[in-house]
């Protein structure tokens, strides 16, 4: 592709500097939209523009911002950057180096479902990222695109920052609410879904920051010109984060529906030298472990041919590489570890199952695990799918199913027979 | 009295009128960084200043505090580096990494130097997978980045804090 839709930092040196991204179309979707359009209008036009949520699950933006009703004001949008599924590094860049793209897309998120107060959480550890983006917001507010009637508009928008302070789960949607309300970031129970209670028991809507960064582009180009990416049930870009055993890793901004091969050998320059290419996850340590052959090379990466192919799905397309040097116990280990390390503890099935997944992979990590314990694992992921309260739960299984499943041969090397 | 509040008046007020008037709650994660400035830990004695200031009951700000790897509890290092060695940082040599810069500093995971300045921890992702190995530094209230780096490199960080902590000193 010649220019970047996202990534625009790549071509646009200084695109961070509020009079350069102006420079660059920067506001004039925010402009249209509150001078000449209504905010179903802007709903509509997301909607048929197709984008779907970049956060995991891939929910058609434009729907969700349906949900919200129309007889319970305020509503509040609350910005995903909590960013914390290993392998993904996507929102930080953008938030980095293109924040003011992410910024005009919250605010015409915020315009579409009428809120006049936004929030963006961002993982504690983006400390450094908070600071500049409400540096940012002031700037905005300086020069009258953010606060009180707007451009003489009549719509009125305040941003904040809120940071957490470490926890995984507050990227799942519930957790991050309550952490934005001061409490341990646990799930709430659904219903009711945020739409319609959320912040502060208010109608909240919840994207993730690249799939806010596509709306200034998709709202100034119009939703057929953004349908040209993509494919049809995918349309448009998304940003892959390549890392593990790969020459290049990094963000690679690329129409959805590019290949698994393209993506690895291509943009990521392969393995190293000498190793050949065992596995992939595309959905970081939350994914199934999908063994690399031709067929998962020619799979095009769109949420729909990901599930129907590899019965894998996209999710946020932080794609961890793995070649023949790693062995998937070790590597599933690590997941397991991972989880249970950032299990919130709300629910008996993922608590107690993670803390018993974690002590088995230990024992095998230690030679101390006997033949039964690969069953014993694997018997104890599967006793947990459909019991947990939140996908997390869900997602510390993923690994644990489909490493033993296609890579039992590793396991056995850390067990006595 | 107030410590908190007599301490950091302006940046308090600041804070609440962060969140709508009735929802002084979630000022609570805010307060906690702001308390945690100084030490690097949250005084046991400003729990009541954050429950006073935000309405809340001292328990759940306690819950709070204990949920968050950031919020520290006990007195540590004055910083932190805390090392991703998480999945992908692994793939890419950062437990070696961590084994080394150990051996160097003469610690174990999870210990504070003789000179109480580093406690050195390993941590989950940071979302610099691609730049590993990387660790993130926090102390005197900010938390910053350094990434591609070798033992050599962090090393030099190191000794620049140790020199900086040297002047404060001498500066009384
Ligand atoms: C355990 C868990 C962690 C999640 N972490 C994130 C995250 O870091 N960032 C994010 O945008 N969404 C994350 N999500 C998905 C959110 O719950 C939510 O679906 C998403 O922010 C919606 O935005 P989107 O529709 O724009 O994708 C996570 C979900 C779960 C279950
Ligand atoms: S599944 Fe795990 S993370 Fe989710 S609510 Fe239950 S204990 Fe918490
Ligand atoms: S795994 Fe280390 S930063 Fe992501």
């Amino acid at each position: 592709m010649d220019k970047k839709i996202l990534l625009r930092h790549l071509d646009v040196p200084n695109i961070n500097q509020l009079e350069v991204y102006r420079q660059h179309d920067g506001f004039k979707a925010f402009e249209k939209v509150i001078s000449s359009m209504k905010p179903a209008e802007v709903t509509a036009e997301v909607k048929s523009s197709g984008l779907r949520g970049r956060g995991g699950a891939g929910f058609p933006t434009g729907i969700k911002w349906n949900f919200l009703p129309n007889d319970s004001w305020p509503h509040y949008v609350v910005a995903n950057a909590d960013e914390s599924e290993p392998g993904t590094f996507k929102d930080r860049e953008l938030m980095e180096s293109n924040p003011f793209q992410f910024l005009e897309g919250l605010m015409l998120a915020s315009f579409a479902v009428q809120a006049n107060l936004s929030y963006i959480y961002l993982r504690g550890e983006f400390w450094e990222i908070a600071h500049d983006l409400d540096q940012k917001i002031q700037d905005l507010e300086d020069v009258g695109l953010l606060g009180e009637n707007i451009l003489g508009s009549g719509y009125s928008l305040h941003l904040r920052t809120h940071l957490g302070a470490g926890a995984y789960i507050c990227g799942e949607e519930t957790a991050l609410l309550e952490s934005l309300e001061g409490k341990m970031g646990q799930p709430r129970l659904r219903p009711p879904f945020p739409a319609v209670e959320g912040l502060y028991g208010k109608p909240t809507l919840i994207n993730n920051v690249e799939t806010l960064a596509n709306l200034p582009p998709i709202l100034l180009n119009g939703a057929d010109w953004y349908r040209g990416f993509g494919t049809e049930q995918s349309p448009g870009v998304k940003i892959f984060s390549l890392s593990g055993c790969i020459n290049k890793p990094g963000n690679y901004e690329l129409p959805l529906g590019v290949t698994y091969g393209e993506l690895i050998n291509t943009y990521g320059g392969g393995v190293p030298e000498g190793r050949t290419l065992k596995a992939v996850m595309s959905a970081g340590a939350s994914s199934d472990i999908v063994v690399v052959d031709q067929y998962c090379l020619d799979t095009p990466l769109a949420y729909e041919t990901c599930m129907d192919r590899l019965g894998a799905p996209l999710g946020s397309a932080s794609v961890i590489v793995i070649d023949d040097s790693v062995n998937i116990a070790w590597l599933v280990a690590k997941t397991v570890n991972f989880f249970k390390h950032e299990s919130c503890g709300k629910c008996t099935p993922c608590r107690e199952g993670t803390f018993w997944m974690n002590s088995i992979t230990s024992r095998m990590m230690r030679n101390e695990a006997s033949a039964a314990d690969i069953d014993l694992l694997k018997n104890v992921a599967l006793q947990m799918q459909g019991k947990c309260l939140c996908a997390l739960g869900e997602f510390s299984t993923m690994a644990v199913v489909t490493g033993i499943d296609r890579f039992r041969s590793d396991f056995e090397k850390h067990v006595r027979s | 009295m107030n410590k908190l509040l007599k301490k950091y008046p302006n940046e308090i007020e600041k804070i609440l009128s962060r969140y709508p008037a009735d929802q002084t709650r979630s000022a609570v994660m805010p307060l906690l960084f702001l308390a945690q400035r100084e030490e690097g830990f949250v005084p046991s004695d400003t729990l009541a200043d954050i429950a006073e200031i935000t309405g809340i009951s001292e328990t759940d700000i306690t819950s709070v505090l204990g949920f968050y790897t950031l919020f520290h509890e006990q007195p540590g290092g004055r910083y932190y580096i805390q090392i991703c060695t998480d999945l992908p940082c692994a793939l890419r040599g950062s437990e070696e990494y961590l084994e080394t810069l150990c051996q160097k500093l003469g610690v174990k995971e999870g210990e504070t130097t003789a000179d109480g300045l580093f406690t050195v921890e390993a941590v989950k992702c940071l979302a610099a997978c691609h730049r590993a190995p990387m660790f993130q530094l926090q102390g005197d209230g900010e938390i910053k980045y350094y990434e591609d780096q070798s033992v050599e490199k962090t090393l030099a960080v190191i000794e620049a804090l140790r020199e900086k902590a040297k002047q404060e000193a001498a500066n009384g």
